[in-house]
């Protein structure tokens, strides 16, 4: 079961984004979203990414690839050079939660964020059991996992109002990534296992 | 993935009677460049790819020769069939570059104007000259468009000079190593090793031919120290060490570090067939080296001519032409939309990675060069 052969959030983020857009995806691994964007979507597209086997099949995707450590910032990146910038599943392994997001938001118009809802259902039943989850979308062990931030829907939201940030639109998926939809947040917080935001920063 | 030698090649020579004016000023009335290919050019002609050559290169690039098996090409083990350069798939020109000493016409050959060696009456040569030199190769071969112009160093400033002043004989650009212009350490660095040339008593004012004689105490020096900046400090620390050469001091100025025996060597090795006046003409054309200097600058309008892809390599270790250096390239392009790729190999050899064998870094030059169309 790799997290990597099955991306439901791909769908989402290609329905949002038109062809000639010019899209950015940070912490981008092999290139598959934006291959598919490219291909499905007929975006321009450019990739970061620090790890060197994935900077290689990158490449070999003929994917425009940039190496680089996105905890030290987008640097190379012009201000509002991109329609949308992507952190695929990306936003809960980067220590500087509001650096990385403001960051998206000066080099595009549009940051795409996709992540995993730790207050999940089953998630919280596994906490309750005894154990840190392990499931579709938080697929490694507590020893082993790349994730170094824990939150939840609501969490993110209170984020973004508090560095006032709109919330444009909102996708919540479940564990199969189906969509799920409930009128109280509190709710799909329960029932959502993967979300997918698109902020933009009110100028 | 290590592929094959080419094996034995040959140079060939081609001879342009038509004037060059230099960024200089100056004029070269006619002029001969030496060069070699590998592979064949296909009957598109979208298959060549021109590999450009540093400061001490030239243009025996890969294979050996028939008459001198040991003579390899300085960056053999990236080409060859079934190597990242691969010869069965793209037709490779090698070219010696105007000034140097390895066949093309520079200071060491004979100024027809006076019968005798150019020397210090050789015009300075930018990169500029090479690259509108190695486009009329280009034409004598036959190459509207180059699939790719590559190089390390000194040579990658030429790719990068290939897209702007040629926008439309390049589809892609290899920088490897490189930066969009010299900084003020780095001048200063050639100058020490110029100086070292200039002030030797047997430079006789770069008419040393005539003397008999050459100024290998400075070429020595300029090549000492250019090396220590080629090099990483770890890596000359793991290399070398610090221990004495002779198992004890001996407290004189003899060979007491294994660095300094290595250092010697090196410099003694390169003064005994490299020719100052050449190494003076490169690292002069590696100070002029500042494209942006055409759009007051600014390098982000600077690259706005160029149509090609690129592909910006850097080494972690190098701190002659440090990773910043080439980001600085990535940044101009990427302000422009254009289509850029950058990867940073983690290799300990300095500004010497960019001419070893790496599986990694010989991968990421493979696998951009397949994703060319022919």
């Amino acid at each position: 079961m790799s997290p990597l052969l099955n991306r439901p959030d791909f769908d989402v983020i290609a329905s949002w984004v038109e062809p000639g857009h010019k899209v950015l995806d940070l912490g981008c691994g092999d290139g598959s979203l934006l291959r598919h964007l490219i291909d499905s979507r007929g975006v321009r597209g450019w990739g970061v990414e620090i790890d060197d086997a994935n900077v290689l099949a990158a490449i070999q995707k003929g994917i425009n690839i940039i190496q680089g450590n996105l905890e030290k910032g987008l640097d190379e990146f012009a201000d509002q050079a991109f329609d949308h910038v992507v952190l695929s599943r990306t936003l809960q392994t980067v220590r500087h939660t509001e650096g990385i997001l403001r960051e998206m938001l000066r080099v595009g118009r549009e940051a795409v964020v996709s992540f995993p809802n730790f207050a999940y259902w089953k998630n919280l039943r596994a906490v309750l059991d005894g154990q840190m989850p392990v499931s579709e979308d938080l697929p490694y062990e507590w020893y082993d996992s790349p994730n170094v931030r824990f939150f939840t829907l609501l969490d993110f939201e209170s984020l973004c109002r508090q560095m006032n940030l709109r919330i444009r639109e909102r996708r919540v998926l479940d564990e199969h990534g189906q969509p799920v939809d409930n009128e109280d947040d509190k709710e799909l917080n329960f029932l959502g296992s993967l979300a997918v935001y698109r902020l933009t920063q009110p100028r | 993935m290590s592929g094959q030698s080419i094996g034995a090649v040959q140079t060939q020579r081609a001879h342009f009677d038509q004037p060059l004016t230099l960024r200089s000023g100056a004029v070269l009335p006619a002029y001969d460049l030496v060069y070699e290919t590998y592979g064949t050019l296909n009957a598109a002609k979208s298959n060549a790819i021109l590999v450009c050559h540093a400061l001490s290169g030239h243009h025996h690039l890969a294979g050996y020769y028939a008459d001198a098996p040991d003579n390899i090409g300085w960056w053999d083990n990236i080409v060859g069939p079934g190597r990242p350069l691969d010869t069965d798939r793209y037709f490779i020109v090698s070219v010696n570059n105007l000034g140097g000493c390895h066949g093309s016409t520079g200071p060491s050959t004979i100024n027809p104007a006076s019968g005798k060696p150019w020397g210090a009456d050789f015009p300075i040569v930018a990169v500029i000259d090479w690259v509108h030199a190695q486009a009329r190769l280009a034409d004598r071969l036959g190459i509207d468009c180059w699939a790719a112009v590559m190089g390390g160093s000194l040579g990658g400033m030429q790719a990068l000079r290939w897209t702007i002043t040629y926008p439309e004989r390049i589809r892609h650009a290899i920088v490897i190593a490189a930066a969009p212009k010299l900084s003020a350490q780095n001048i200063a660095f050639n100058d020490v090793a110029r100086q070292a040339i200039l002030t030797d008593p047997d430079f006789h004012g770069g008419h040393y031919y005539e003397h008999n004689t050459r100024p290998t105490r400075g070429l020595r020096l300029a090549r000492m120290l250019g090396h220590i900046t080629y090099l990483s400090d770890d890596q000359m620390g793991e290399k070398f060490g610090r221990d004495p050469k002779n198992g004890a001091f001996a407290f004189n100025f003899g060979v007491e570090f294994e660095i300094e025996s290595y250092l010697r060597y090196q410099g003694d090795k390169f003064a005994g067939y490299f020719d100052a006046n050449t190494y003076l003409l490169m690292t002069k054309a590696l100070d002029y080296f500042d494209p942006s200097r055409e759009e007051n600058g600014d390098l982000t309008a600077t690259m706005a001519r160029s149509k090609a892809g690129f592909l910006i390599v850097s080494f972690t270790t190098d701190w002659r032409f440090s990773p910043a250096r080439s980001k600085e390239i990535v940044a101009a392009l990427l302000a422009n939309g254009g289509d850029v790729s950058y990867a940073e190999i983690d290799l300990n050899f300095g500004h010497d990675s960019f001419l070893m064998r790496d599986a990694h870094y010989h991968s990421v030059i493979g696998a951009y060069l397949r994703n060319i169309k022919l």
